[in-house]
This record gives C-alpha cells, sequence and structure tokens, in this order.
C-alpha cells in the first residue's frame, strides 16, 4: 500500500475510534489497536506505540477542559499517578519479554471488560465518611455543582492505590489509557463521585501514557509515519465527539452498539492470539 | 501579591496542556505534509516489527532532520513534544505546590517526576 492510501485509511479509520471513544467515554485507544492490527496488519508492537501517541494527545486536550472547570481533584490524581507511572514504566519494560500472542489476548480481557464497564449505570454517589489516610493527604475535595459546591471525602486509598498500580502496568503494557480500570479504581473503590472520577482518571492518563512512552519512543515502537495519522485523527474525533455531547444528552444505543462492536473485536483480537496469526 | 491558589494552578495547567497539545500537533501536521509530498507514492508495510528508520532514533538524528526538512523527523519531532507535555504539566504542578507551601504533595509530585526519569533511562538501558 502507498504512504498516502494507508495514511488516509488510517485517519478516517482513528477519526472513528475517537468520535466513538469520546462519545461512550471508553477512549479511542481500545478501538485503534484492533482496527490496525485486524483490518490493516500492522504488527501489534507499532500498534501499541502510535495508540500510545493518540492517547496522549487526548487525555491532554480534554484534561484542559475539565481542569479549568474545577471538578478535577488535582492532589488526588498527582497522589494517584506514583501508582500510575510506576505501573506503566513496568509494563513499558516488562512489554518487551512478552509474546505477542499473550498481549493480544490479555488486550481483549481488557477491552471486554471496558465494554461492559461503559454500559453499566452511573449512579452519582457522595460519601462523606472520613478516612484517617485521605484526611492527612488532603484527598478529600469539593466540585461545583448544579446546587453550589458538593463535598465528599474518599475511602480506602490503599485499595485504590493498588488498583491504579494494576491499572498502570495494563496502560504501559498494551498502550491504552486503561480509563475503565481507572474509574473501576476510584468509582469502585474509593467511592469517589463519578464526575470527578471520570475527570480525574482522564487527568492521570496523559502522564501515565508519558511515562510508558519514554520507553516505547527508544525502543521503537512509536513510528511517525504511523503515528501522525492514528494522533491526527483521534484527537479531532474526541474533539467533535464532545461537541456532540454537549448538545445531546443521552447516548444509550451508541453505548450498546459501541460495546458490541468492541466484544467482537476483542472476540477477534483473542482467536488471533490463540492461534498465534496476530 | 495575592496568595497562590488551587484555582490558580488549575489556570495554569490548563493552559499548558492545551497550549502543549496545540503546538505539538501542530509540529506533527506540518511534518505529516512533508513526508506525505516526499514520500506518498513510496511503498509501506508495517506488517512485521523492524523499529524506526535510523535518523529518527536518535535526538541527533531528529535534529539534522529538521533542518534538512525530512517529514519523518519532523513528526518525531512533534510527538516527543506531545510526550513532555503532561510531564511539564508535572513541573508545573511541583512548582505550584511549592508556591502554595505544601510540601507533602511537593514530595509526591517530584516522586512521580522521578519515576518518569527513571523510566526514561531504563528505556534506554534495555
Amino acid at each position: 500500500m502507498s504512504v498516502t492510501v494507508l495514511t488516509l485509511i488510517i485517519l478516517v479509520g482513528s477519526y472513528l475510534a475517537g468520535l466513538l471513544g469520546s462519545l461512550t467515554g471508553l477512549g479511542g485507544g481500545v478501538v485503534i489497536i484492533p482496527l490496525l492490527t485486524i483490518l490493516l496488519g500492522v504488527d501489534i508492537q507499532y500498534a501499541i506505540g502510535a495508540s500510545l501517541i493518540s492517547v496522549i494527545a487526548t487525555s491532554s486536550g480534554s484534561a484542559a477542559a475539565y481542569v479549568k472547570e474545577g471538578i478535577t481533584n488535582i492532589r488526588l490524581g498527582m497522589f494517584l499517578e506514583i501508582a500510575t507511572t510506576a505501573g506503566a514504566m513496568v509494563g513499558a519494560l516488562i512489554a518487551v519479554y512478552i509474546p505477542t500472542n499473550f498481549i493480544a489476548v490479555l488486550f481483549g480481557v481488557i477491552l471486554i471488560l471496558s465494554a461492559v464497564m461503559s454500559l453499566r449505570k452511573k449512579s452519582q454517589q457522595i460519601h462523606q465518611q472520613k478516612s484517617v489516610l485521605a484526611e492527612k493527604l488532603k484527598l478529600n475535595g469539593s466540585f461545583p455543582g448544579p446546587t453550589g459546591e458538593v463535598t465528599y471525602s474518599v475511602r480506602n486509598v490503599g485499595g485504590g492505590f493498588f488498583m491504579m498500580l494494576f491499572a498502570g502496568v495494563i496502560s504501559g503494557l498494551l498502550g491504552i489509557g486503561s480509563g475503565a480500570l481507572k474509574v473501576l479504581a476510584m468509582d469502585g473503590i474509593m467511592r469517589i463521585p463519578f464526575k470527578v472520577s471520570t475527570t480525574t482518571s482522564n487527568f492521570m492518563i496523559g502522564v501515565t501514557a508519558a511515562a510508558s512512552a519514554v520507553v516505547y519512543l527508544q525502543r521503537g515502537y512509536i513510528d511517525p509515519g504511523l503515528s501522525m495519522p492514528v494522533a491526527i485523527g483521534v484527537l479531532l474525533g474526541a474533539l467533535s465527539g464532545s461537541k456532540i455531547l454537549v448538545h445531546t444528552s443521552s447516548s444509550g444505543w451508541l453505548r450498546v452498539v459501541f460495546a458490541v462492536v468492541v466484544t467482537f473485536l476483542a472476540s477477534q483480537m483473542i482467536y488471533k492470539g490463540i492461534t498465534g496469526t496476530i | 501579591m495575592n496568595k497562590f491558589k488551587d484555582t490558580d494552578m488549575q489556570a495554569v495547567i490548563g493552559w499548558i496542556l492545551r497550549t502543549g497539545v496545540l503546538v505539538s500537533m501542530s509540529v506533527i501536521f506540518i511534518g505529516g505534509v512533508i513526508y506525505l509530498y516526499r514520500h506518498g507514492q513510496t511503498h509501506v508495510d508495517y506488517s512485521k516489527f523492524v523499529g524506526v528508520p535510523d535518523f529518527v532514533s536518535n535526538p541527533g538524528g531528529i535534529i539534522q532532520g529538521i533542518f534538512t526538512l525530512r517529514g519523518r523527523a519532523i513528526i518525531q519531532a512533534g510527538i516527543i513534544l506531545l510526550i513532555a507535555t503532561p510531564v511539564i504539566r508535572v513541573v508545573f504542578s511541583a512548582i505550584g505546590f511549592v508556591m502554595e507551601k505544601d510540601y507533602l504533595y511537593t514530595a509526591i509530585t517530584v516522586l512521580v517526576l522521578l519515576i518518569i526519569l527513571t523510566s526514561m533511562i531504563s528505556g534506554h538501558a534495555g
């Protein structure tokens, strides 16, 4: 395939991936890797490198907007970034020793988990129960709600930190933001309001991805010719997605369609991983 | 001078992230246009992992490539700027916490920077 044709195909595909990823909250990275590997026959190592770059672009771009709105809990993000960056470093360093078949299967499993997570009901939970560690680390916060400031407290700091370590390893290993795992840690374990956990997770994704990108950059995973259309496409798609989100409040059916597509792609990755054809 | 507050830090961080993405993506775009112009008809194959071309694998090659207007060198420079964007955000967070006299969080932020630095060095060794 010529450079022009491949670039155009990837640009369109990445735009759609970014658009859907942003509308459903799954992130563009999880769709980009199956798109590149299954549909275009790109080696999974190049796909991971390119996806990682697009993850940094979208998370930094949207974090800029969220941070200004004052919903992101910067201290909580900073504290948990110790876990995610350390995990990401480990993930990127061990990636070299793990067979690509296994990485493909693991990717499929995480993909299905993310799809299930995106379908889950989001209940706004506010907890006021005090945790000594959260108090000491100044993790409890507040955000502007429709009827004034909403204050919340953070629970099970240790459990959340551990889960973030795992999220970091997965992010570093697979070249995705692993936003689903981060939200799982903050929503499910630390009991943080949904609005805060999604924006804070997004805030952390850029730094986490950068910690593994510095390894991949030196190992030749990040090819400029491939990363260029992926990063531009996903970022533009995510921007369009956030514009649409403002206008349409509900996107329930879209989530279902996307979850089905993602599950199909995931099973393809798992199948190819097991049969050794990735 | 007013005391430096969390809201000031939010404004600075937001600005850094936005500017970083805008600048790096512009560089990547310019590099991409040059790359397509010069190599649009070249055949490419990414089906087997062989690393990246020599001239974009080290800082010297990239800098030389920028001056000779090689598209992929310019893209790679943009990618490095993009990776640096969240790291610069962390550096400014550290400065912000010092100004707030929040030394616990200054230490936490410096620790995150050290982890990224370690990652950079260990990636080089491997």
